[in-house]
């Protein structure tokens, strides 16, 4: 455990700017999907290191919080560990890589295999909120889009992909409508997590830091991806079994693993795999190499 | 018969600058209307409060909408006016880059306004997108190709055919052969009036270039200093025009 710094105020932000995020947070729930403007602070991190999540994050916690963070579904790696640091550091909260025990989960790019549960909350990172974007740059006229639910522009997106791959390739920050709503971007998670988005007991929460916004999805809020009649969505998981747990169903990431170029594939959620390991589950192994 | 759009005593400023004053006419269904003068004349100002992009100071400008009758589209939330310029009304700039996605292929632009009004079929959309390739003579293999490898003719064409793809009744045209060459507009002019005359569409034209208006238009008015000077039939001001500002933009043709 690192050393209380007495010089900050709780979970890094002063108490004023707490309550501007707060008032954004429950606009956001109370209109699921709708993109809220905030003053976004200047965080000790450079953007695209998840300043908006760690300011929902500090804006959410109490200090009776557990807190987890992961990136890309791992504990373990650099923006997931100084992320987790900060927050023992500056709001001297226990924190965990269980995602049962955690009771406020921030991640980038990933929602956890094992399904959350009423009263956790998730904290997302998120680079560009706005799905329009690659299409209409004008953000006076993305607004405008969202404001009279004129949508059409998405599926041109996906028509394009179409077109052009024959199928839907959009793999990442697929498009998904809220609530018969608004359209939004679920920040870059793989389209594999898309269907957890639906339904969730835990209430969602996305943060961008350089974009200035907060939307969120409030629990057992209904998500649908958007697609075609005669291409529906689908979800896309590599055919392969974790080489560490075993695991058929859980999301993969492909990894090389010596100077030959050899690829093995591992479950990117770290302690969904390191709890399969410990109930005696196991793959087909790494053979030589060293993780 | 009903007039599909009446414009009563429209008049727009800019400051002190006049855009256009007591501007009057009426649009019958199936009726190309030309708007000609000279640059400055307030052919774009006309245009522009026409179609819902600038709105006017003084004056109504009625649309006969299919759901709500005659209505002045200025009493319009902008919804409404923007699922009218959607369904009911197309816009065809005289840049293409201005009504075209660059970024997206000729089948996507097509398809775009069909999407738009909740066509979620693929297979269907992209088959309409065919459909309308051939109709403005474009060929089906440039489908996937962007806009930004067409000629200047082609781009102009696909733009008809993403505007006409929702079979507007009305449709707005600024210049539409300005900056091509004249056997490309030859065939463009040709592939409009067949279009034109195929769908029964009603066109306000606007452009400088008489000869289009000869060949497109059933009436024209004439515009100068932001008024109308001269309306009726096209082949009546042209053959015999009246007022002298008419007279001298007649006689300013070259012949070759």
């Amino acid at each position: 455990m690192l050393e209380a710094d007495n010089h900050y105020n709780f979970a890094y932000l002063d108490e004023q700017t707490k309550r501007m995020i707060r008032r954004a947070i429950l606009k956001a729930i109370s209109i699921p999907g709708y993109q809220v403007p905030f003053a976004s602070r200047e965080m000790p991190m450079p953007y695209g290191w998840g300043t908006g999540g760690v300011q929902v994050t500090a804006a959410c916690l109490v200090p009776k919080d557990i807190v987890k963070v992961i990136d890309q579904g791992a504990d373990d790696t650099t923006n997931a560990v100084s992320i987790r640091q900060f927050f023992e550091k500056t709001a001297e909260v226990k924190t965990t890589e269980k995602t049962q025990e955690a009771s406020l989960i921030q991640t980038r790019h990933r929602i956890p295999e094992t399904s959350l549960s009423e009263g956790q909350i998730l904290v997302y990172q998120v680079p560009i909120p706005e799905p329009l974007r690659f299409i209409e740059p004008r953000e006076s006229e993305t607004r405008k889009m969202h404001a009279l639910k004129e949508y059409g522009l998405m599926h041109v997106k996906l028509y394009e992909d179409i077109a052009h791959h024959g199928h839907i390739a959009t793999s990442y920050a697929y498009p998904v409508e809220v609530e018969g709503r608004y359209v939004m971007d679920p920040s870059p998670i793989p389209k594999f997590d898309n269907p957890k988005l639906s339904n969730c007991p835990a209430l969602q929460l996305f943060g961008a830091g350089r974009e200035q916004r907060i939307y969120a999805l409030p629990p057992y809020c209904k998500v649908v991806s958007l697609d075609f009649e005669d291409h529906p969505f689908s979800q896309l998981r590599a055919d392969q079994k974790c080489v560490l747990c075993g695991a058929d169903e859980s999301y993969l990431d492909e990894i090389i693993i010596d100077n030959a170029g050899s690829r093995a594939f591992i479950c990117s959620d770290t302690d969904f795999c390191s709890s399969r390991q410990a109930n005696g589950f196991a793959g087909a192994g790494l053979g030589e190499a060293v993780l | 018969m009903n007039c599909l759009f009446e414009v009563a005593g429209m008049s727009k400023q800019y400051g002190k600058q006049l855009g256009c004053e007591n501007i009057s006419f009426s649009l019958y269904p199936g009726e190309v209307l030309g708007i000609v003068g000279e640059s400055g004349s307030g052919k774009s100002t006309v245009l522009n409060c026409l179609s819902g992009q600038l709105e006017p100071d003084e004056g109504e400008v009625y649309f006969d909408s299919p759901t709500k009758g005659k209505v002045d589209i200025w009493t319009l939330t902008e919804a409404e006016q923007r699922h009218l310029a959607r369904t009911e009304w197309a816009f065809v700039h005289q840049n293409p880059r201005d009504g075209l996605r660059m970024g997206v292929s000729a089948g996507g632009n097509i398809g775009e306004r069909l999407m738009n009004v909740g066509h979620r079929h693929y297979g269907k959309i992209r088959q309409t997108a065919i459909d309308w390739m051939g109709r403005v003579e474009l060929s089906e293999d440039r489908l996937d190709d962007r806009p930004s490898v067409f000629s200047g003719g082609m781009q102009q064409r696909l733009q008809i055919a993403r505007s006409l793809v929702t079979e507007p009744r009305l449709i707005f045209m600024d210049e539409p052969t300005g900056g091509l060459d004249v056997s490309v507009q030859a065939r463009l002019l040709d592939l409009l009036r067949q279009l034109v005359q195929e769908l029964g569409l009603s066109v306000i034209l606007v452009t400088h270039d008489l000869a289009v208006v000869r060949m497109l238009a059933d009436r024209m008015v004439v515009m100068q200093n932001g008024h109308i000077v001269e309306s009726g039939l096209s082949d009546q001001v042209l053959d015999d025009p009246q007022h002298p500002y008419t007279q001298l933009l007649v006689s300013s043709i070259l012949q070759v």
